[in-house]
């Protein structure tokens, strides 16, 4: 399956292991969630980067322990009216995860920018629709309500804007 | 009332372009119908039983004239002369072509309107209370909120696909009339010891085919950590909720089963983790809101004018009106009219495009350009000096619209049933019309007084009957409709779910079973005791023995 990352099909350069292969020469491997913590002790001394393959059940908090050595999640997308991911990809977000944050499964181009505001950033697609399409239907809103999303440049927060100079220097924390 | 700026212009212009597109796509085969489906419906196309059926968003019900006007257009251009008003405060045309969809957007759009979420597992309008900023005893406009909160759930990347449906209500007053308990979420305004302003914040109310009332998660959330809170709610939701059954999808049912205790240890966790997102820019944002809901330039006027007194002695039927649908305004000198579009053997909540545009007249001249629509499917001008009531009454009856009968037994709340939706397991509007005509009389009604009798086609409960006074349900049995009548629901803020009286009627029986109801609540009542109060005291057993005795 094509791999789209910042508006273009490229080269995965993960290998993704199933539970029973064991640990290759690749620079990148992906293990499943279970293997990560069943197998941690041995994985953390891998030499290369490690990923995980993240069922959309799992919760953000489990992930904690493990989250700054990890060099991609890939969160999946059973059917693209199942959007639990949408949440655990803000999530992580949140807890600081910064690298790579990638979506599997049966998903549409019209909803590759709400991915992308998650902070997910490369989506693993299917051949149904070519490049332009997700091109074009990833790019339709230029500006979004919610703040604290990943945007490119172009795309704007319609409250940030209204209340430029404030978001900066000025917001106090939530009673949290 | 609220006004786009150069931002929300923009916004509904793209989001109007990108459904084009998407039509188009879906036009060429490039998507296909299971594709296309979450995208036409998250812009509110339904495909229904003849047609589509397009709901247009009205934001916590408030309408300027301009916006009624464009809809009236909408109904005469697109669809068949009329319109109708929904139980959550939006408008829904049922015969609409696809072709017509994206040029209706357009003009939607030309007047600040859209059909965003207005179905589809999202977050859909938010409604409130349909006399806000007018209503006595109101502690705050809820109004202004309703908006913040529209911002916030349009095209929210990571709600955009939740479970469910998602359902917020608001209320700014004590007495509720917008029926947060029996919403996903319901908002209370209320104000601490210290005179500040917050929510009660209520999760996991709802109707449908498990009724369930609100619990309540926090009494007093600060009001400016309003929308990080509910990003909370939602993200356990959206993590939690059950998918593997559609009918056990709703908020309510993941409050059920995992308890209240566990559901609000889930949020207030979630809540706490986070905390390095902020306010500020909310707060201002919802002070910029409410500038556009200051109140209007009302006049120091008396509480007593002398025509009107004058107009009401000369008029019974006049009287009558202002009696039963009229309420009382903060102000002195001013009234809340309402508008019945209840008319004996009506269809409940429809108006014609000629009607839209006779209230839209009547708003820009008597009160203050702005209109409401009700969850009961009725129409509100919220801010009209007595003076001016009598010269509305009289326009409003040239146009079939000044039914007297405002909370009364033929204000009843319909949902459109099998005559329309593709859901429906009989029909609503025919039962909903013979009972408006058995009843027809008003003073028969005043008898009996105030009652909320709410009628659905199908256990999905659009039309409200679990919070009926008297509810009555359609269904089928081996292909005939019949109905089933509960008693004591409410929607209040003393909400209950009704409970099944007995064995279901045929559909040309139901205005017979009502009146041997309202027979019987006539008779056992208590001076000044309305129809509900006297249920909760006496039980169902006196109304069983009048249903079905003698049958």
């Amino acid at each position: 399956m094509p791999l789209l990352k910042n508006s273009a099909f490229v080269a995965d350069e993960w290998v993704h292991l199933d539970d029973d292969t064991a640990l290759a020469d690749a620079n990148r491997v992906t293990v499943s969630f279970a293997r990560l913590q069943k197998d941690w002790d041995t994985l953390a001394k891998f030499p290369g980067v490690l990923g995980v393959r993240l069922p959309n059940t799992v919760r953000a908090t489990d992930l904690m322990p493990y989250l700054s050595q990890l060099g991609l999640i890939v969160l999946s997308f059973p059917g693209f009216n199942d959007g639990r991911a949408y949440s655990l990809a803000r999530q992580l977000r949140l807890d600081g995860y910064q690298s790579e944050l990638r979506a599997t499964g049966n998903v549409l181009p019209d909803q590759f920018q709400f991915m992308r505001q998650v902070g997910i950033d490369s989506v693993e697609v299917t051949e149904r629709f070519p490049l332009d399409v997700w091109q074009r239907a990833s790019r339709q809103m230029s500006l979004s309500y919610q703040r604290g999303l990943f945007h490119p440049v172009d795309e704007r927060e319609v409250w940030s804007e209204r209340h430029q100079g404030f978001a900066a220097w000025e917001e106090q924390p939530h009673a949290g | 009332m609220y006004r786009y700026d150069e931002f929300d212009h923009q916004f509904v212009k793209e989001r109007t372009a990108q459904f084009r597109d998407q039509a188009d796509r879906r036009l060429k085969g490039e998507l296909t119908e299971d594709d296309f489906r979450p995208l036409r419906l998250m812009s509110g196309f339904y495909l229904q039983l003849h047609a589509y059926m397009l709901r247009v968003a009205v934001p916590y019900g408030t309408l300027s004239s301009r916006q009624m006007r464009q809809l009236g257009m909408i109904a005469d251009k697109y669809d068949r002369g009329y319109g109708h008003f929904t139980t959550r405060q939006n408008i829904q045309y049922n015969w609409i072509k696809l072709e017509d969809t994206a040029d209706i957007l357009q003009a939607l759009a030309e007047v600040e309107m859209h059909a965003i979420q207005t179905s589809g597992n999202c977050i859909r309008n938010v409604t409130t209370d349909h006399w806000a900023g007018a209503a006595a005893d109101e502690i705050a406009d809820p109004r202004p909120v309703g908006e913040l909160l529209r911002q916030w759930s349009s095209l929210h990347p990571e709600f955009s696909f939740l479970p469910r449906k998602f359902k917020i209500a608001v209320t700014g007053a004590p007495n509720d009339r917008a029926a947060i308990k029996v919403h996903d979420i319901g908002l209370r305004l209320h104000k601490n010891d210290k005179k500040e302003v917050g929510w009660e914040v209520m999760v996991g109310g709802g109707q449908g085919r498990t009724p369930m009332i609100a619990v309540t998660v926090r009494d007093f959330l600060p009001e400016k950590e309003l929308v990080a809170y509910l990003e909370a709610i939602m993200r356990v939701y959206n993590l939690y909720g059950r998918r593997d059954n559609k009918y056990k999808a709703r908020i309510k049912i993941l409050v059920h089963e995992i308890g209240a205790e566990k559901f609000r240890a889930e949020v207030e966790s979630e809540y706490l983790r986070h905390p390095q997102q902020t306010t500020e820019v909310e707060t201002r944002e919802l002070a910029r809101i409410a500038a556009y809901f200051a109140e209007p330039k009302y006049e120091k006027l008396s509480r007593f004018v002398p025509a009107f007194e004058e107009a009401k002695r000369g008029n019974p039927d006049f009287a009558r009106w202002v009696k039963n649908n009229t309420a009382a305004h903060k102000r002195d000198g001013y009234t809340i009219v309402n508008i019945s579009l209840k008319a004996a053997g009506e269809i409940p909540g429809d108006a014609t495009g000629e009607q839209m545009r006779v209230m839209a007249d009547l708003a820009e001249a008597y009160s203050f350009d702005e209109l409401r629509v009700s969850h009961a499917q009725n129409i509100v001008l919220a801010h009209v000096k007595l003076a001016d009531v009598f010269t509305i009454w009289q326009k409003l009856g040239e146009h079939g619209l000044a039914a007297a009968n405002y909370g009364l037994t033929g204000d009843i709340i319909a949902c459109p049933g099998l005559d329309y939706c593709a859901l429906a397991t009989a029909r609503s509007i025919p039962i909903a019309q013979s009972i408006s005509r058995k009843f027809a009389d008003y003073t028969r009604q005043e008898e009996i007084g105030n009652i909320k009798i709410n009628i659905s086609g199908c256990i999905n409960a659009c039309g409200h009957h679990h919070v009926g006074h008297i509810g009555i349900l359609g269904l089928d049995k081996k292909g005939e409709e019949y109905y089933q009548i509960t008693l004591g629901g409410s929607s209040s803020e003393n909400a209950s779910i009704g409970t099944i009286l007995g064995p279901g009627f045929a559909g040309h029986e139901v205005p017979d079973a009502i009146d041997k109801i309202l027979n019987t609540y006539v008779k056992l009542r208590a001076p000044h005791e309305e129809f509900l109060a006297t249920y909760r005291r006496v039980g169902a057993t006196p109304f069983k023995e009048a249903l079905y005795a003698t049958a």
